[in-house]
């Protein structure tokens, strides 16, 4: 049973897969200009520029454009940038290891926050914490991510003094893993913040949820200290939904670092994807939209097979 | 909604509310009007409360910004960077243009973009949701996938990259936001459907010979309503932070025009976020009251409605 659900989720995902190479190649051609008058200096007389269009197939049919555009990627090859001329592929493999950083430790930080907050206000259900909490929870999905981020700059980097503003290491300093943890703070924590806003309430409902299981009253009624109920009992089964709640993050957390990594000089995918949109280079644009959407389609695939495994009460549908 | 359409949502309501523990509560199912239960729940949530008032404060002000403000949102004032006085209450920008009219403007596009993008997708996804949902099959399989393809782009990014593809104009941006968020109410339709579907009264219509979109639109669509209002609260405030976000990155709404965002966008000068607070200050206090007061509205027509969205 199981194994005919995993097969039948791979199965789906290949014509969504298609899908996302048709939308975003079909919007790559709405975008203005061509890669021929892009790259090639102007002085060049109109029939070369023909001719050179020509050889790269420019002047073919969209599908035929479509099809050699696809086994390219299909390859592993994005295209080459309008403003460095560089693989595309090649730049993101530069630019992908402090974005993973950021966003692993900013879904690590926010799930961390979320648990704890979420399991005491759920134990202390209506009492005046618990609307501390959950207020404070809706507080974090509400505020603006730049605006927390311009005010944790402004004070404990500024005022304060206390921790680096900017980019991944101290310029002209050593580096080191030391290094980079302190600038790591901030950002991730914003990034934090902002998931375990969200976070917080499906951990209160599931845990609440559970607290109402019989099963739970009889391990009371057996005479067991309440933190093993709850540590034992509860938690575990509270937490077998929040994964699949994880796994929705991804999404947010790619496009969410775009903003952080502006505001934090963080030199990862975010800040690749501003200077792109600055110099308008539309093969790098389309790159990390695939990149990214194939980087959600495969941890949903993963999260909702890793659900399925370790929840077998769960229906195959 | 006509009478008997009321009662047969209030009886609906009662079966699992009266599971619950509070006694003295069920004893008034019996005689309260489904639109008196949902009042009595929405305006027991404190938030929720606090959020609707402030909400409608704020659609208030926005609806009135060229009366309220003191200043043309674009007119240049006296002083350039100057702090906040009582000639201009929260100081003026760079170009000497009154922040807080700019403010007031600024809140007017926000809410204007949240509440219309919002409704382009909900329609637009409560379509598809009610085709997917009801029809099933083939239908439902080429829907669900579109809906998978839409789902994989991260949000944030997509919507920049198009927004820088087909230029920056409100209508556009309203459109692209739109064109990112309607899966997920099709989604939500689409599961309410499946269950109505099954329903005795719905059996009914279709065995009445009632024409299909007399059944989605009459039978089903009410009864599939809860979930889609709550989404679309939290919609809202989702919408104005994204588009904040964009107009911060200065993709969005651009200069000369005020939005929320682009007040911010200057802060990302030392000068400006350090030594003039009164330029994005102010603007981010007011992103997050919106959201805020959306949110909490939202959450308070989730419990009243008792529909997980």
């Amino acid at each position: 049973m199981m194994r005919r659900y995993i097969f039948r989720r791979l199965l789906i995902s290949i014509p969504v897969f298609f899908g996302i190479t048709i939308f975003s190649f079909l919007i790559m051609n709405m975008a203005p200009g061509n890669p021929v008058d892009m790259l090639i200096n102007p002085n060049i007389p109109k029939e070369m520029l023909e001719i050179r269009k020509e050889m790269l197939g420019l002047n073919d049919p969209l599908y035929v454009q479509y099809v050699k555009w696809l086994s390219g990627l299909l390859k592993g090859e994005l295209g080459y940038s309008y403003s460095s001329f560089a693989s595309v592929s090649q730049m993101i493999g530069e630019r992908i290891g402090p974005t993973l950083l950021l966003a692993s430790t900013s879904l690590v930080l926010g799930v961390l926050l979320a648990i704890p907050i979420g399991v005491i206000s759920a134990i202390k259900q209506n009492a005046t914490l618990d609307y501390v909490l959950t207020g404070l929870a809706f507080l974090g999905t509400s505020i603006p991510p730049f605006f927390l981020g311009l005010g944790f700059i402004y004070i404990v980097g500024i005022q304060l003094g206390w921790l680096p503003t900017g980019g991944m290491t101290t310029l002209g300093g050593t580096g080191g893993i030391g290094d980079i943890l302190v600038h790591l703070i901030l950002p991730a924590l914003v990034l934090g913040i902002a998931i375990a806003g969200k976070k917080v309430r499906y951990v209160r409902a599931s845990m609440l949820e559970v607290l109402q299981q019989d099963y739970l009253r009889t391990a009371r009624a057996k005479g067991i200290s309440e933190l093993v109920v709850l540590h034992k009992h509860a938690l575990r089964n509270a937490l077998i939904p929040i994964i699949t709640i994880v796994g929705t993050e991804i999404p947010l957390l790619l496009g969410g670092s775009i903003i952080i990594e502006q505001i934090f000089q963080w030199p990862g995918i975010g800040q690749l994807t501003m200077e792109a949109l600055l110099s308008r280079d539309y093969p790098t644009l389309m790159g990390l939209n695939i990149v990214a959407a194939c980087i959600v389609l495969s941890t949903n695939l993963v999260m909702d097979i890793l659900y399925a495994i370790v929840d077998p009460r769960m229906k195959y549908s | 909604m006509s009478v008997t359409k009321l009662s047969e949502l209030s009886w609906r309501k009662e079966a699992p509310a009266s599971e619950k523990k509070e006694s003295s509560e069920q004893a008034d199912y019996m005689i309260e009007t489904y639109a008196g239960q949902l009042k009595r729940k929405f305006f027991k949530h404190k938030m929720a409360v606090w959020g609707c008032t402030t909400t409608l404060l704020l659609l208030i002000v926005g609806l009135l910004a060229p009366w309220l403000a003191p200043y043309q949102p674009n007119e240049v004032t006296a002083a350039f960077s100057a702090p906040p006085s009582l000639t201009n209450w929260l100081g003026t920008d760079q170009v000497g243009r009154d922040v807080l009219s700019r403010l007031l403007y600024g809140m007017r596009i926000s809410l204007l973009i949240g509440i219309l993008t919002v409704v382009m997708y909900v329609l637009f996804g409560s379509f598809i949701g009610m085709l997917a949902g009801y029809f099933g099959g083939w239908l439902d399989m080429l829907l669900m996938r579109m809906t998978d393809i839409f789902l994989s782009f991260p949000y944030m990014l997509v919507v920049l990259v198009i927004v820088s593809v087909l230029g920056a104009d409100i209508f556009t941006i309203m459109f692209v936001l739109a064109l990112f968020k309607w899966p997920t109410i099709a989604l939500l339709v689409r599961s309410s459907v499946m269950s109505i579907k099954q329903t005795d009264y719905v059996r009914a219509s279709i065995t009445l010979g009632y024409s299909t979109s007399r059944i989605l639109c009459i039978h089903i669509l009410p009864n599939a309503a809860a979930p889609i209002i709550v989404n679309a609260t939290f919609g809202i405030a989702g919408t104005i932070l994204s588009e904040a976000g964009l107009s911060f990155l200065g993709m969005g709404i651009k200069s000369p025009q005020a939005s929320l965002g682009n007040m911010l966008h200057d802060a990302q000068s030392l000068t400006v976020l350090t030594e003039q607070p009164w330029l994005w200050v102010p603007a981010g206090f007011v992103i997050l009251l919106i959201v805020l007061s959306f949110n909490f509205v939202g959450d308070g027509l989730r419990d009243a409605l008792d529909a997980n969205a």
